[in-house]
């Protein structure tokens, strides 16, 4: 028996669910930012300080929003290159349900102070088994799928998603490890530096795979869809793709910087990170040079400037990556604001914008819609979101390269020339400059939540589109 | 052997499969298969609303 239509109702699921949590994990990142400028801004309880809030901000935007954006468009892509319905319903279903429990208890267990304080990885061990549970379930779900394709290549974002399920599966459960001591905490298993190298091989692959490698599958897909161009070389997504996997594991010491982990290993990091600019601007070149031909579309399609601004960032942050893994800008730029405004060209430019431009191309689709309710607030939130994006990094590169140096500066008797207070009350004005470049993005998601809302308004019981067969 | 040399043969043996990757991806023989693939995002919209639905 095969299944007519494709499997939207997960998709659907998701896709909303990427607008809700963008909006929630962004505000609790507006929050922080006034925090930082007005430290005294909220009731003094433990639950509402910065140091709880902010692991807060950070998995809500990365797997709340970035994590339902992706099951959303990885579900849907590999359903039409498969020409298949998705594998096994109820499966999915709980890969949706079980993912918002995570996030829950994650919203729940964050603010009481509950974390294993691996940066990225904070929850507790229950949750982290439910994690592993949801994923393993991701992956029976996504590569059940693949398996029952109806034609025979597999359709190179799909070997992107592939990849990053299998990897954050690895990561996730390695990093994780720990002994419990009671149901809210627990214990690394590994001791010392040896626990920081595994943070971090977690950490940064958690960049190359979930906010690189995931969303390179997105592009791969919505890019070429929505200029109406094929990719650029394929050839080029084959050999970047194999590149890039290879390439990223090894790239993690570069957070060990100055550290006492072993020379060998940092200088190892910091080589891997530099190779990683070539496969990164594979990607970025394979996606820009897709819109050959187009290039006029984006002067009437919000949605394009959006894929292709992404990319541009994109670009400049797989740039600017490599440059501060070298040590001598490293022992300048680590610890201050620099890597903040670094991991948001990535976070914000980079997967917040193509999510955002996928979902405007994507949420219509999955409603039986030509195209959003106003297109013409596509691109007022477009714009909010550049200008405050622009905004946010620039103000955190002036403030980490002033803190830097403010740091490392020295008298002529070799005493240091500013104590640390100093560089946090020079940090205020761009701190606000932040703070006001981060409303901006919030605004911005407020805008797309209202076009969503009138777009979908009254269809909520869409039929599911149906399965196209294979040319 | 010693832990270097094998070190050293992984590298070598890497290298080399990446550069056969890289000439078997960019042979002329695999351009037109490519070049389909390269299409198949375009592909897979149902026939009734295949256009006007990509640009606004």
């Amino acid at each position: 028996m095969t299944a007519t239509h494709y499997n939207d109702k997960v998709v659907r699921q998701f896709a909303i669910m990427t607008v809700v949590w963008g909006i929630v994990g962004m505000l609790v990142g507006v929050l922080i930012a006034a925090q930082l400028l007005w430290p005294d801004l909220l009731p003094p309880y433990s639950f509402l300080s910065f140091a709880r809030l902010r692991p807060l901000h950070t998995n809500a935007v990365i797997f709340a929003f970035g994590g339902s954006a992706l099951f959303a468009t990885s579900y849907y892509i590999v359903q039409r290159t498969c020409h298949t319905r998705l594998f096994l319903d109820k499966l999915a279903a709980f890969t949706f349900w079980g993912w918002q429990v995570v996030i829950l208890l994650a919203a729940i267990t964050l603010p009481l102070g509950m974390t294993s304080s691996k940066e990225y990885a904070e929850l507790e061990w229950p949750i982290d088994i439910l994690i592993a549970i949801v994923w393993v379930a991701y992956g029976v779900v996504f590569f059940g799928t693949i398996a029952q394709r109806k034609v025979k290549h597999i359709y190179v974002a799909n070997w992107f998603f592939a990849a990053y399920i299998i990897t954050i599966a690895v990561l996730h459960i390695v990093n994780s490890l720990a002994i419990p001591v009671t149901l809210t905490k627990s214990y690394s298993i590994y001791p010392g530096v040896v626990d920081a190298m595994v943070q971090w091989w977690y950490g940064h692959n958690a960049v190359g795979f979930f906010l690189t490698a995931a969303f390179l599958g997105m592009m791969y897909y919505f890019v070429p869809k929505q200029a109406g161009r094929p990719v650029y070389s394929y050839r080029l997504s084959v050999v970047h793709f194999w590149a890039l996997i290879s390439t990223y594991m090894w790239a993690g010491p570069h957070h060990l910087h100055y550290t006492t982990l072993p020379d060998w290993a940092q200088s190892l990091g910091m080589v891997f990170s530099l190779i990683l600019l070539a496969p990164s601007w594979g990607g970025m070149i394979n996606g820009m040079m897709t819109l050959s031909g187009a290039w006029h579309k984006l002067r009437t399609d919000p949605i394009l400037k959006f894929l292709i601004v992404s990319l541009s960032f994109y670009g400049m942050s797989t740039f600017e990556g490599p440059m501060m893994s070298i040590k001598t800008v490293n022992s300048l730029s680590h610890y201050t604001d620099w890597t903040i405004g670094h991991v948001h060209s990535g976070a914000l430019g980079w997967v917040a914008m193509i999510s955002i431009g996928t979902m405007y191309a994507l949420i219509p689709k999955l409603y039986g819609r030509e195209q959003m309710y106003s297109v013409k607030l596509i691109d007022v939130h477009f714009w909010t979101t550049t200008v405050g994006v622009v905004l946010y990094i620039t103000s955190m590169w002036i403030a980490g390269v002033m803190q830097g140096l403010m740091w490392r500066a020295t008298n002529a008797d070799g005493t240091l020339t500013y104590a640390f207070i100093e560089s946090i009350k020079s940090t205020y004005p761009y701190y606000a400059v932040r703070l006001a470049g981060g409303t901006m993005v919030f605004a911005g998601m407020l805008l797309m939540a209202w076009n969503v809302w009138k777009t979908i308004a009254g269809r909520t019981t869409t039929a599911d589109s149906p399965v196209v067969q294979p040319a | 052997m010693d832990i270097g040399t094998v070190r050293g043969l992984i590298t070598a043996a890497l290298f080399i499969a990446f550069l056969a990757l890289v000439f078997w991806a960019y042979s002329k023989r695999r351009k037109a298969d490519f070049d389909e693939l390269a299409r198949l995002p375009l592909e897979d919209d149902p026939p009734v609303k295949d256009s006007g639905s990509k640009t606004p």
